[in-house]
């Protein structure tokens, strides 16, 4: 779909500990890249031109990535420019409070508990912005966003540009070769946000 | 707009892969999240005791489950009977990540389920075939968990319920078109219910295994069966060392098709809970709420 002028087709690592990983690699099987399944540490030795941290419980992730001596591994990779898209508990676990990669805190369960959780049609800067006569125009001036039990980004600091906000709470954020969002762009139909992640892995975003 | 049914489906999804830990006070809940629970049950007495106690078994006293859902910060469910919506009401009125319409409990209404789409939070429910499965999700179950048969640490009849459901599923796949109006009316269930299955080959929502699983093998025996993820009841708690049982469990279900770190993960464990064998038990659970 576009890969145009690429190499290679990027392969993309899906971290697969627990959580909504499943339907990040729908979302990019949707946009033909080819994806794996990190469980343990033999999988993660696999080359990948990028990672997924999915939704699910960052405190069940932390756990069982340090059991399975992926933490180290996993930080430095990331620490190394490995580009990275983390969705809500994702994006915890770049926070300077876990893997540490971003220059980012996260507040948890930010909307209180499952009573909290909501839909929103919201902006996003890069994909949501994209003036319509323009190659990358998506021709669509809302994104859906799915908020489940979420976080959002309390403070951050040097190198991140905060590309969306709801209720002036930053839900969205990128650092370098780093993608977090606070909802869950996998369980929508719309392949924006993961599209937007491969094209920072090409380069071009 | 999304409504409630979707967004309870949503976190249902991001349950998948983890174990659901059965947990009676704050110490247990804190021990639970600490071995990688993704979330935990609140309830005053695990299956096995509820099972030894006898007598009428009802929702658990909500200040004992504030305790809990103060002591984590992972989503906390609790049971209420079955029918019984006054008990959901007060479990919502608490604000209770989901609800567990459940058969442990003593059934308060032997005809009707709770209409669990008037509620804002999510339910679970039991199912040991497909029809039940489909009729709670009729009734706004968003998500699914085999019956089992709890607190006897005896797998045989989660390992029933989720091979009737995956059977079952296999085969209104393979129907005709024009079967499926036959299907829906022996199933009692709801025509789109029974094509959405037909066309999707699985349930429109996240199936869990529960009942009796109480070692690593057993948890990577249910995902390996089909499951998305497991409860763990009384296996935890009622075991030597529930620490180290807890988080082998959690590993196991992650790496449940991987036979070289499951057997690295049961070494050691200490005692399993001793359970009762499915012919030496004198009440059914799972036949409570068809």
């Amino acid at each position: 779909m576009s890969n145009n002028g690429n190499i290679h087709s990027p392969v993309i690592a899906v971290l697969a500990l627990q959580g909504a990983f499943a339907e990040h690699e729908q979302m990019l099987q949707k946009l033909g890249v080819e994806t794996f399944e990190i469980r343990n540490r033999t999988d993660w030795d696999k080359p990948k031109d990028g990672l997924i941290i999915p939704g699910g419980e960052s405190t069940t992730m932390t756990r069982i990535m340090h059991d399975l001596d992926l933490w180290e591994p996993v930080r430095d990779a990331i620490k190394g420019g490995l580009p990275v898209f983390g969705t809500c508990a994702g994006l915890i676990m770049l926070d300077s409070n876990h893997l540490g990669t971003m220059n980012i805190t996260a507040k948890r369960n930010a909307y209180g508990r499952q009573l909290g959780s909501f839909y929103h049609d919201g902006e996003f800067r890069g994909i949501t912005d994209v003036p319509a006569d323009s190659e990358l125009s998506t021709q669509d001036s809302q994104l859906p966003m799915t908020f489940i039990r979420a976080p959002y980004i309390e403070s951050h600091g040097e190198g991140v540009e905060i590309l969306a906000s709801v209720d002036g709470k930053d839900v969205a954020a990128r650092q370098g070769n780093q993608l977090v969002t606070a909802f869950h762009p996998e369980l929508n139909d719309d392949t924006r946000v993961h599209d937007f992640f491969l094209g920072m892995i090409k380069g071009v975003k | 707009m999304e409504d409630r049914q979707t967004l309870n489906r949503n976190l249902a999804q991001m349950l998948k892969g983890g174990v659901i830990m059965d947990v009676t006070t704050p110490e247990q809940a804190r021990i639970a999240e600490a071995a990688g629970a993704c979330a935990v049950m609140a309830l005053e007495r695990i299956p096995a005791d509820i099972r030894a106690a006898g007598g009428v078994s009802r929702m658990s006293d909500p200040k004992m489950i504030k305790g809990i859902q103060e002591a984590v910060s992972i989503p906390v469910m609790a049971k209420c009977r079955i029918g019984h919506f006054v008990e959901a009401q007060i479990l919502e009125a608490i604000e209770i990540d989901y609800i567990d319409e459940s058969e442990v409990l003593s059934p308060a209404d032997d005809v009707y389920h709770i209409d669990k789409r008037k509620f804002n939070v999510p339910f679970v429910c039991g199912a040991k075939d497909l029809g039940e499965a489909l009729r709670r999700i009729n009734e706004g179950a968003t998500m699914i968990r085999t019956k089992g048969e709890p607190g006897t640490g005896d797998v045989i009849q989660a390992v029933r319920h989720m091979r009737m459901m995956q059977s079952e599923i296999r085969r209104l796949t393979s129907l005709n078109a024009d079967e499926l109006y036959e299907a829906a009316k022996q199933l009692r269930v709801p025509f789109d219910l029974v094509q959405y299955v037909h066309d999707n080959g699985k349930l429109p929502v996240v199936n869990f295994a529960a009942g009796g699983v109480a070692t690593p093998a057993d948890a990577a025996l249910m995902m390996q069966l089909g499951a998305e993820g497991v409860f763990v009841g009384s296996g935890i708690f009622k075991s030597g060392d529930p620490v180290k049982r807890a988080q082998a469990i959690v590993k196991a279900v992650t790496n449940y098709d991987n036979p070289k770190i499951i057997a690295e993960l049961s070494e050691d464990l200490g005692e399993a809970m001793v359970g009762i064998n499915e012919n030496e038990i004198e009440l059914l659970m799972a036949e409570r709420g068809k």
